[in-house]
């Protein structure tokens, strides 16, 4: 398989699923990976335009066999209609995250011009703590991530990755 | 008209065309019990629900037909969970139909509460909880088609109590709005793919087929005895494909794999063509993948494309029904010259039978040899698991397909007797003979009851060894004899057991009484337990130990392989 891919490490790849929004379906996407040994790396899931249907974005690791294994039995799920590697095609990826840093008076400025270069929110302060978020692709993730270490990371939270194919292209997935 | 829960399931399964039902009631199913009463097709009450699991297994193995099993919330739904597993693995469809506590109870650990949608997620090709009386018909037809169709399979339907006995308006309808994602659209037959095919098989040279369940479940007997004698390439079947090609004709290599033929497992490792129709390419088949069939230009044909490149690579893989696929390439069949091929697999059939020798005690073998011989092979044989199954599947020269009852996939212990008495409602003109272990049949011999309640002429031959059979082959060759736990010295007397159900019980341990009881079993008008004492040391041959390679097989014991 060859991908131009917005998967950055070559073994990572982002999938999209479409399927009946239904409870019990998530279950059957896990035991699916469970059953088989495979990991799953994040884990998105929400209801489309289509209230009937959910988009599960999932990121998940394996060499170019796994990956065709885990898209197959995915498809043969009877709850799906459609599975994609976003990989595969032009996408945009993003990811938001909210990170807490310590943030004594003195370096608040310093953290505030890290935050502008990388256009992201203040969305809570303390005396003592900035909570921030930052949404982007996983590359920018990660640098602000780096950038923002030095003054003490106190907890993140991060929603994994949602992706849609760029263009007029769409993942179709309702009934009719 | 308005009906209630149950009332409208049972409709739809009516109007499926369903004929039978095994089961065993309890607290929350009582409601669809009581409406079960008044369904015209006939509920048979087993023993255990695992059983009732296997009935319906046998029944639809042999039938093509599926039928439903109907069980109690909690216990009575964890216990089918092996035989949905073992259904799962064979690719057999079946409904299963669980009570489950009322709904405003779900999640309270109700008394008798178990999570059996989430049990089942892993062992079910679909399942689904009712939550809503208004779905029941929709889903009702929705499950036997899941199971019945594309690659068939179990599905199991959660029914809580109080949706059992909800009203609702039903109005009997052709056709339903579905519930699911429209079923996935197979392409259209792979033209491509198939050209690709003939045109290897017009350049080989040493080709051989494999013919896996794929031809039973897809109805291809026919097509591919047309195809082989037209084409002259010999026919390999697994162990869930035998009866798929007769085992009589001069085409037909037997088995592959762990406990194969020597001339199944020399073709694979020899032959520059295999052609793989609905096989999918298990374990015990390939032996070590990196010297399976080394010099051939593997074809895969199968319906679940998850299967093809799964462990084996494939160089033509063809999506689709092998029935459909075969008819396509016997139309445009170009067979190539195999003449010195066929010499040289001639040969080996030649040198290297299947035997077994003589010593007085009662070999396994020839109590399977003499049960071939007086049914002819046209009888339904069923096994348990071990080495009892592997010489069944060895020696029984099957005539047609759907006369092969065995747990290939899970390998299942216990499955033989249920799955006996299944398949001998699904053809009650048929004899059906049980070959089992004494470990096996101990697992489920509880259905005796079954057999004699409902007076089901099942023919069971114990072949007992008093030993966890298989498991001490294993230990003898592999664990350097250390017999850990694999020894029965006190097994039961299984003839005076079954005259306890009230079924005819025979010990047999005399070589010369083995004809004679059988013959007795044969005649007898109802259910028989022939026990016989068998001897205890016999090994099955050849074998490919696990983990190695085809071309690593060992034909009999090093010391006795100089005399065969
Ligand atoms: C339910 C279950 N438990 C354990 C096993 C492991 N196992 C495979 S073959 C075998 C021995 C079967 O003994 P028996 O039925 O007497 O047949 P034999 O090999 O002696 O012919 C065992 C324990 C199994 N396949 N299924
Ligand atoms: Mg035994």
């Amino acid at each position: 398989m060859s991908r131009n891919s917005n998967n950055t490490k070559d073994d990572t790849h982002t999938i999209a699923v479409l399927v009946e929004n239904k409870f019990g379906v998530l279950a059957k996407v896990a035991s699916l990976f469970s059953a088989r040994g495979y990991n799953i790396d994040s884990l998105c899931v929400g209801v489309t335009q289509d209230p009937s249907v959910s988009r599960i974005t999932l990121v998940t690791r394996g060499d170019a066999k796994v990956l065709e294994q885990i898209r197959k039995h995915l498809s043969k799920l009877i709850d799906t209609f459609k599975v994609m590697d976003m990989g595969e095609t032009d996408s945009v990826e993003r990811e938001m995250i909210l990170i807490k840093i310590s943030a004594p008076k003195a370096s608040r400025s310093e953290i505030f011009q890290i935050i502008d270069v990388f256009r992201g929110r203040v969305v809570d302060v303390s005396t003592d703590t900035i909570t921030v978020e930052v949404t982007g692709d996983e590359g920018k993730i990660h640098a602000i991530l780096n950038l923002l270490q030095p003054f003490g990371i106190k907890e993140i939270a991060r929603t994994g990755k949602v992706a849609l194919t760029r263009g007029a292209k769409t993942l179709k997935g309702s009934k009719n | 008209m308005e009906l209630n829960g149950s009332q409208i399931m049972i409709e739809e399964l009516k109007a499926a065309g369903i004929e039978m039902a095994f089961g065993i009631p309890g607290g929350a199913i009582m409601p669809f019990y009581d409406e079960l009463l008044k369904a015209d097709f006939p509920h048979i009450l087993t023993r255990h629900e695992q059983g009732a699991a296997h009935m319906a297994d046998g029944y639809a193995r042999v039938s093509g037909k599926v039928a439903i099993i109907v069980t109690t919330s909690g216990p009575g739904a964890t216990n089918l969970i092996t035989g949905l597993a073992n259904a799962q693995m064979d690719s057999v469809p079946l409904i299963a139909i669980t009570g489950q506590v009322a709904t405003n109870m779900i999640g309270t650990d109700a008394f008798q509460e178990a999570d059996v949608y989430g049990c089942s997620i892993p062992v079910t090709k679909f399942n689904w909880l009712i939550k809503d009386v208004n779905e029941i018909q929709n889903v009702t037809r929705e499950a036997i088609r899941v199971a019945t169709t594309g690659r068939p399979g179990p599905v199991l339907l959660d029914f809580p109590k109080d949706i059992q006995i909800t009203r609702a308006e039903y109005t009997p309808r052709e056709s339903v709005e579905s519930p699911l994602p429209a079923p996935r659209q197979y392409p259209e037959l792979d033209m491509d793919g198939i050209e690709k095919l003939l045109e290897a098989i017009e350049r080989a040279e040493r080709p051989v087929i494999i013919g896996g369940a794929g031809i039973i479940k897809s109805g291809a007997s026919e097509e591919l005895a047309k195809f082989a004698k037209a084409t002259g390439i010999p026919v390999i079947n697994t162990l869930l494909g035998l009866g798929g090609f007769p085992g009589t004709d001069e085409l037909f290599l037997g088995m592959p794999g762990m406990h194969g033929t020597a001339y199944a497992n020399f073709a694979l490792c020899e032959c520059d063509l295999l052609i793989n129709l609905g096989a999918r390419f298990d374990d015990r088949v390939t032996g070590k993948v990196s010297s399976f069939c080394p010099k051939a230009t593997i074809a895969h044909v199968d319906i679940d494309d998850a299967e093809i490149d799964k462990r084996v690579h494939t160089h033509i893989p063809i999506l689709g029904n092998v029935r459909d696929v075969l008819i396509t390439l016997n139309e445009r069949l170009r067979p190539g010259d195999y003449d010195e091929w066929r010499q040289t697999w001639t040969d080996w059939k030649a040198n290297y039978p299947l035997q077994y020798d003589w010593d007085g005690s009662i070999k396994p073998q020839y109590v399977i040899d003499q049960i071939q011989e007086i049914t002819e092979g046209n009888g339904i044989y069923v096994t348990g698991v071990g080495q009892h199954q592997m010489w069944a599947a060895q020696f029984i020269r099957f005539n047609e397909p759907k006369t092969w009852v065995t747990s290939g996939g899970l390998g299942t212990m216990g499955f033989g007797l249920p799955a006996a008495i299944g398949a001998k409602f699904a053809r009650p003109e048929k004899d059906v003979w049980l070959i089992d272990g004494d470990g096996s049949f101990a697992m489920t011999l509880v259905e005796l009851a079954t057999a004699a309640t409902y007076n089901v002429p099942v023919k069971v031959a114990i072949l007992n060894n008093a030993y966890l059979g298989m498991v001490r082959q294993w230990q003898e060759l592999f664990f350097e004899k250390r017999y850990s736990h694999s020894h029965y010295p006190e097994n039961p007397d299984f003839g005076m057991i079954a005259e306890g159900y009230g079924v005819k019980g025979i010990n047999v341990t005399d070589v010369n009484e083995v004809r004679n009881s059988l013959e007795t079993a044969a005649e007898h008008d109802g259910p028989v337990v022939l026990n016989f004492l068998v001897n205890k040391e016999e090994n099955v041959w050849p074998m490919v130990p696990a983990g190695a390679g085809n071309d690593e097989m060992q034909l009999a014991p090093p010391s006795r392989e100089a005399r065969s």
